[in-house]
């Protein structure tokens, strides 16, 4: 099997991901961002998997599935909350978390 | 099985910390009422303990061992020989009555005067377990975990500056602690290399770790005690904590709370790094004799008489060290004695103190003068425990004080020599401050000063007749103590030369020489 | 060196003088009750509170008196043992035993601690009886007695203790007795600076005994006097003389010798029975008795000795020459006890030629003293506490039984034939003369010069021109107190011949305990009896002709340098200020300033640091979410690069 493919697309939406991320300010695209990011990097561990035989890799797809999933959970409901009490979505709005 | 003894002489003052803290708000004097009975309750067991204690039987006695994790060799293991009991009688009877002092304290503080009381019960519970440990984690875990109760007394109960003095307390334990945990590993890493892992003590000191890893693991343990037990020059906590804490709070912190440290130099750092904790005794001795010293001279220089207090304390523990650090049975047995009697004497002093200050409203020395006209019984007590810090004789001090010196003496001559001199600074910074604080003319302001009460001289009764019959009759206790300071210092190589003229009971024995 | 010297007790000899000391048994051994009668005293009355102040003093009093007739009861009975069977040790308890060093609390009485409790409770009663009067409206009367009690009871342990280490109870005891009684009138500012003052000079001795208490563990691997003394022989002269010279340094402190001899003068603060009992009579002279009861060392320890006999020497000039330009009547006879002290130790320091006449001295001393302080007390007590001469004169009119007594004991201790002061002062003369010319001429001037002070005092007292304050109303003392003076009277008379020829005499009864031994004298006695007597003359006939010729001003003129000098108690005060004291002060207040910008600085300083460091870096914190993002990207990518760099070679 030839990984090539695979790693040059987990590689993209890494990219597209992290750019997304940098880039946009709406905390909701960013947050589809990360989980581009997330998947990308699921995909590579899926294709490292498969290309050494063994279910490693697999297993940790699955942890980071999970730990998205959680993160989504807890994510939106912070930017719902947030969105409820400023009436914005954007990411820079929300600066206070400093001294 | 027999009756775990131990396990529910810590499980009872920490059941009443639970206790207390569950006493609804607002009920303070049941808190205390709760508080002050699991504390005599723990007297209670600590007597019985002492009771079972059989002296001229085995090393540690009424023995437990559970498995804790097993994995790691971690075991809640528990006993006690000589030096621990006794430490555990003192840990027992002092707070009872630092519990009682505490009593108006608690509502002078604006905060709830129920926490204060389970922290102490805490306090107790944990120091207790770290006398009768004998697991080293489980001995660690307690040093790390007593700082807790004893920040957030300091901390929320004392006087104006007392957030800085919790969190200096705080830092400077917790950075020797974490020195120490390093060392702790490096014990455990030693013992996995010899074979079994394990944290038991027992196991620990039948290892064989050579001397350059002894050297290293050894000054990371001292390092520990030394600050806890304030050895200069890493001393600068104490007079802070002892100023900002209230006097009852102060007075548990040095005189029970520290002695984790010095018994932690007996039976941790010396046993475990017989060695190393050779080679390194004549510096020890070097900064245990410039406590001493140093202490002393700047109690003389204080204003505020809890910090006097607290500098004595520091020039108190640099006897404690030098006698342990002398190596020699005396020395030892004289610091092991040394620890209950400056227990006792500093609790008195601090709770006297206290009472000066809840009827004069300040420390400073400056604002007293001439107590004794109102309050003679005041002063009177005051004397007392004065004297027991400058170790008059036949008080309990002058016994343990004599020992250290006696026993240093065998060792190292000018060290002893000029530990004497801490006796002569002792009579000057305590009949000083009862000069400058209860002699001459009353002004205006003290002319009212109230007499000791009821309650306060339940209080005080009790230490100063403890350490009165401590001096005059210390075979027991004395003899306890050897007991312990034997094996501790079995596998120190050093021993007193014996001395240079004997003298035989039988008639015609041997020629000279 | 691992030398071992074994030395068997009962063999061992002992200097001269070796008696058996034997397990007390029968009457004998009751001596504790000695010491419980006078502290069960203190304890009711010091804990008894205020409901005995009416009975209070009548219970001190008996609790003394009771003390005394015990230890007349055991004098009798040791007096029907043989001479060389009279040391008794008395076992109560054992006191501890840590690391192989074992104390018991034994007592041990003997011909020389029997002469020393005689002369304490007697003293002490007719004392305590004084005191009854003297503090009659003082109310806090009840506590005078109970320290009073404590005192004694203290001093009775010091002397008959069988260890140095128990010694050293009864040795402090004795101390805080007298720091309490001192400073008894605490709302004097100065009784109170006295009372610390005197304590903190003792414990510069106390760090003497301390020390040659652990000498002893090291030398002897005990404290006991039985096993130190056995084992003198074997030891080495060294440390003999450290022993030696360290108890004569606690000596110094607690006789007021010198350079420990500061405090006794301002000792004078608390009430005069404390000075008659404490500061005259007894407790100075415990220095006294601990080089006598060390005979075993000293003897084998000739530097120690050479060393006794100077500071002897020192201080009996010393306080003579201070007592002569005293105005306060309690100072001039506080230099005068120095002096006489210092006599007592410049015996001593001769070893068995002298022993037994230091004691001889201090008893006599001890009689004379007393009487003389309790005669200045029943003064002031009439004068409304007047201490100073140049307001007294005149007095014998007036207080005529005070004089009487007054006068006996002045005889007594200028020392003429044949009262008390005579036979035990021209001894010690002889006996210094027997060891070296030198020391026996300053013993000579010595006399000379107490004769000069004594006049002196004698006459600004009861004759010369009345100087009396406007309101003083000059009155002899009640009963209660004159009495004892009559009684000490008595003793100053027949005391001092009592004493040496009754019986075996002192001498004799003590040969058991110091050993005894004559030099030969350089001129015949009686030569030196005559020259003593001569100097004596002239130095009374000189106070003579400066006070009684001419009429005494009432305030004091100012005096050649060498008054000034005594006044100001031969800048001993001054010497101590700017060596210890000021040095002292200045260096506390220094260390001061180094813990809380050096030590502690150096901490807080590095806490600063750490604060200061992370103010500077948290601003790397902007809260912008995508500077954080952009921010782990590149460190991800720093991450990345450095591990392809880190594979490729």
């Amino acid at each position: 099997m030839n990984p090539t493919p695979y790693i040059v697309l987990a590689t993209i939406l890494f990219s597209l991901g992290s750019a997304g991320v940098l880039l946009r300010r709406n905390a909701l695209i960013a947050f589809m961002s990360v989980e581009l990011m997330l998947n990308a990097a699921n995909l590579a561990f899926v294709t490292f998997a498969r290309m050494h035989g063994n279910i490693d890799g697999q297993i940790v797809a699955f942890f980071v599935m999970v730990i998205a999933a959680a993160e989504v959970v807890v994510g939106l409901a912070i930017i719902v909350m947030i969105f409820r009490t400023r009436r914005s979505a954007s990411v820079d709005d929300a600066s206070l978390l400093k001294l | 099985m027999t009756f775990p003894w131990l396990t529910t002489l810590i499980a009872v003052p920490a059941l009443g910390a639970v206790l207390t803290a569950l006493v609804p708000s607002g009920r303070s004097r049941l808190a205390k009422q709760v508080a002050i009975a699991f504390s005599v309750l723990t007297l209670g067991l600590a007597i019985a303990v002492i009771a079972q204690f059989d002296i001229g039987g085995d090393r540690y006695q009424l023995t437990e061992q559970n498995e804790w994790i097993e994995a790691l060799g971690i075991y809640w293991a528990l006993g006690v020989d000589g030096i621990g009991v006794a430490l555990v009688a003192l840990t027992a009877v002092a707070t009872p009555i630092v519990a009682l002092a505490m009593w108006p304290e608690a509502e002078e503080s604006k905060r709830d005067p129920k926490a204060y009381f389970a922290l102490l019960l805490a306090a107790e519970a944990l120091t207790l377990t770290a006398f009768v440990a004998k697991d080293l984690l489980l001995f660690y875990i307690v040093f790390e975990a007593m700082l807790i109760p004893l920040y957030f007394m300091i901390g929320m109960y004392g006087g104006a500056q007392r957030r800085y003095a919790a969190l200096k307390f705080l830092l400077y334990n917790l950075f020797g602690g974490l020195v120490m945990l390093a060392a702790v590993i490096g014990v455990y890493v030693e013992s996995a290399d010899a074979g079994t892992a394990s944290f038991l003590l027992a196991d620990l000191m039948a290892l064989d770790i050579p001397v350059e890893t002894q050297r290293w693991l050894f000054l990371g343990f001292m390092l520990a005690f030394a600050i806890k037990a304030p050895l200069w020059p890493f001393h600068t906590w104490l007079p802070d904590a002892a100023a900002e804490a209230t006097p009852s709070n102060a007075a548990f912190l040095s005189g029970v709370a520290d002695k984790v440290g010095t018994f932690g130099m007996i039976a941790l750092a010396v046993p475990l790094f017989p060695e190393a904790a050779e080679e390194f005794a004549p510096f020890i001795v070097a900064l245990a004799v410039i406590s001493i010293v140093y202490g002393a001279l700047l109690a003389i220089g204080q204003t505020d008489m809890k910090r006097l207090i607290g500098y004595t304390s520091i020039s108190h523990f640099g006897f404690i060290v030098l006698g342990i650090f002398a190596l020699t049975d005396r020395g030892v047995t004289g610091s092991t004695f040394y620890m209950i009697n400056h227990g006792l004497s500093t609790i008195a002093l601090f709770v006297i103190v206290g009472f000066m200050i809840s009827r004069r409203q300040s420390r400073l020395i400056a604002d007293y003068g001439g107590i004794q006209k109102p309050a003679p019984k005041l002063a009177g007590v005051f004397l007392f425990a004065g004297l027991s810090g400058l170790a008059l004789p036949p008080l309990a001090t002058f016994l343990s004080e004599f020992l250290v010196i006696a026993g240093t003496f065998e060792q190292y001559r000018a060290p002893a020599v000029i530990a004497t001199v801490g006796i002569v600074l002792a009579a000057l910074y305590i009949l000083w401050l009862y000069q400058r604080t209860m002699t001459g003319p009353v002004g205006a302001e003290n002319a009212e000063t109230r007499d000791l009460g009821l309650r306060e001289t339940v209080i005080v009764a009790p230490l100063l007749a403890l350490i009165l019959a401590l001096g005059v009759f210390p075979r027991t206790v004395v003899d306890v103590i050897d007991e312990g300071v034997g094996p501790s210092l079995a596998e120190v190589d050093v021993q007193a030369p014996p001395p240079l003229v004997t003298v035989t009971d039988q008639a015609a024995e041997g020629d000279d020489q | 060196m691992t030398l071992t010297n074994v030395v068997t007790l009962g063999l061992a000899a002992q200097a001269e003088a070796s008696q058996e000391v034997q397990e007390a048994s029968g009457l004998i051994s009751t001596t504790w009750l000695l010491i419980a009668l006078p502290l069960v005293g203190a304890a009711v009355l010091l804990l008894g509170g205020r409901r005995l102040d009416r009975t209070g003093h009548l219970i001190g009093c008996a609790a003394v008196i009771a003390s005394f007739v015990w230890a007349v009861v055991l004098f009798v009975d040791m007096l029907g043992q043989d001479g060389h069977e009279r040391a008794f040790t008395v076992a109560l308890w054992e006191w501890f035993n840590a690391g192989g060093y074992e104390v018991r609390l034994d007592l041990l009485i003997d011909q020389l601690s029997i002469a020393f409790v005689l002369l304490i409770t007697g003293v002490g009663s007719l004392i305590h009886i004084y005191s009854i009067g003297y503090m009659e409206h003082d109310e806090r009367r009840r506590r005078f007695f109970g320290y009073l009690n404590l005192f004694v009871a203290s001093m009775l342990l010091l002397v008959l203790a069988a260890d140095y280490l128990v010694m050293f109870i009864g040795w402090e005891g004795v101390g805080l007795a007298s720091y309490l009684l001192i400073g008894f009138w605490q709302h004097k500012p100065s009784a109170a600076v006295a009372a610390k003052k005197a304590f903190v000079v003792n414990r510069v001795g106390d760090m003497g005994m301390v020390l040659a208490i652990a000498s002893m563990l090291v030398v002897f691997g005990s404290s006991s006097f039985q096993i130190v003394f056995a084992g003198a022989d074997g030891a080495q002269t060294g440390w003999l003389n450290a022993i030696g010279l360290l108890l004569l340094l606690a000596a110094c402190g607690k006789s007021a010798q010198f350079p420990l001899q500061s405090w006794l003068l301002d000792a004078m603060e608390g009430p005069t029975p404390v000075s008659a009992l404490i500061h005259a009579a007894t407790m100075v002279t415990a220095g006294v008795y601990l080089v006598v009861r060390s005979a075993a060392i000293y003897d084998l320890a000739p530097e120690a000795r050479t060393a006794v006999i100077l500071v002897g020497t020192i201080t009996l000039l010393m306080g003579a020459i201070i007592g002569c330009a005293k105005d306060d009547i309690k100072k001039a006879l506080a230099g005068s006890t120095m002096s006489q002290i210092g006599y007592m130790m410049l015996a001593a320091g001769l070893g068995p030629a002298g022993y037994a006449f230091a004691i001889f001295h201090l008893i006599t001393h001890g009689f004379f003293k007393a009487n003389m302080f309790l005669g200045a007390g029943s003064v002031m007590h009439g004068m409304n506490d007047e201490v100073d001469m140049r307001r007294f004169g005149a007095l014998r009119a007036a207080m005529p039984a005070t004089f009487l007594t007054f006068a006996v004991g002045y005889l007594a201790i200028i020392g003429i034939p044949p009262f008390a002061g005579f036979f035990s002062k021209d001894r010690i003369i002889e006996a210094a003369f027997g060891d070296n010319v030198l020391i026996g001429l300053c013993a000579l001037i010595g006399a000379g010069v107490t004769a000069f002070y004594m006049t002196r005092v004698m006459l600004l007292t009861f004759f010369t021109n009345k100087r009396w304050a406007d309101d003083a109303h000059p009155h002899e003392s009640p009963r209660v107190m004159t009495w004892p003076l009559w009684a000490l009277g008595f003793l100053s008379v027949a005391g001092g011949l009592g004493l040496l020829y009754i019986g075996g005499g002192i001498v004799d009864w003590l040969e058991p305990v110091t050993g005894e031994e004559h030099h030969d004298l350089p001129v015949p006695v009686a030569v030196l009896i005559a020259l003593t007597m001569l100097v004596v003359v002239l130095g009374a006939a000189l106070a003579w002709f400066m006070y009684q010729r001419r009429p005494v001003p009432a305030e004091a003129p100012a005096g050649n340098p060498v008054t000034v000098a005594a006044r100001n108690d031969l800048y001993g005060d001054a010497f101590n200020e700017a060596v210890l004291m000021r040095p002292g002060q200045y260096l506390t207040r220094s260390l001061v300033y180094v813990e809380n910008r050096g030590v502690d600085g150096a901490v807080i300083g590095a806490a600063t640091a750490v604060g200061g460091l992370s103010a500077r870096w948290r601003r790397w914190q902007t809260g912008f979410v995508r500077s954080y993002a952009l921010t782990m990207l590149a460190g991800a990518g720093l991450v990345v690069v450095a591990m392809l760099l880190v594979r490729v070679p």
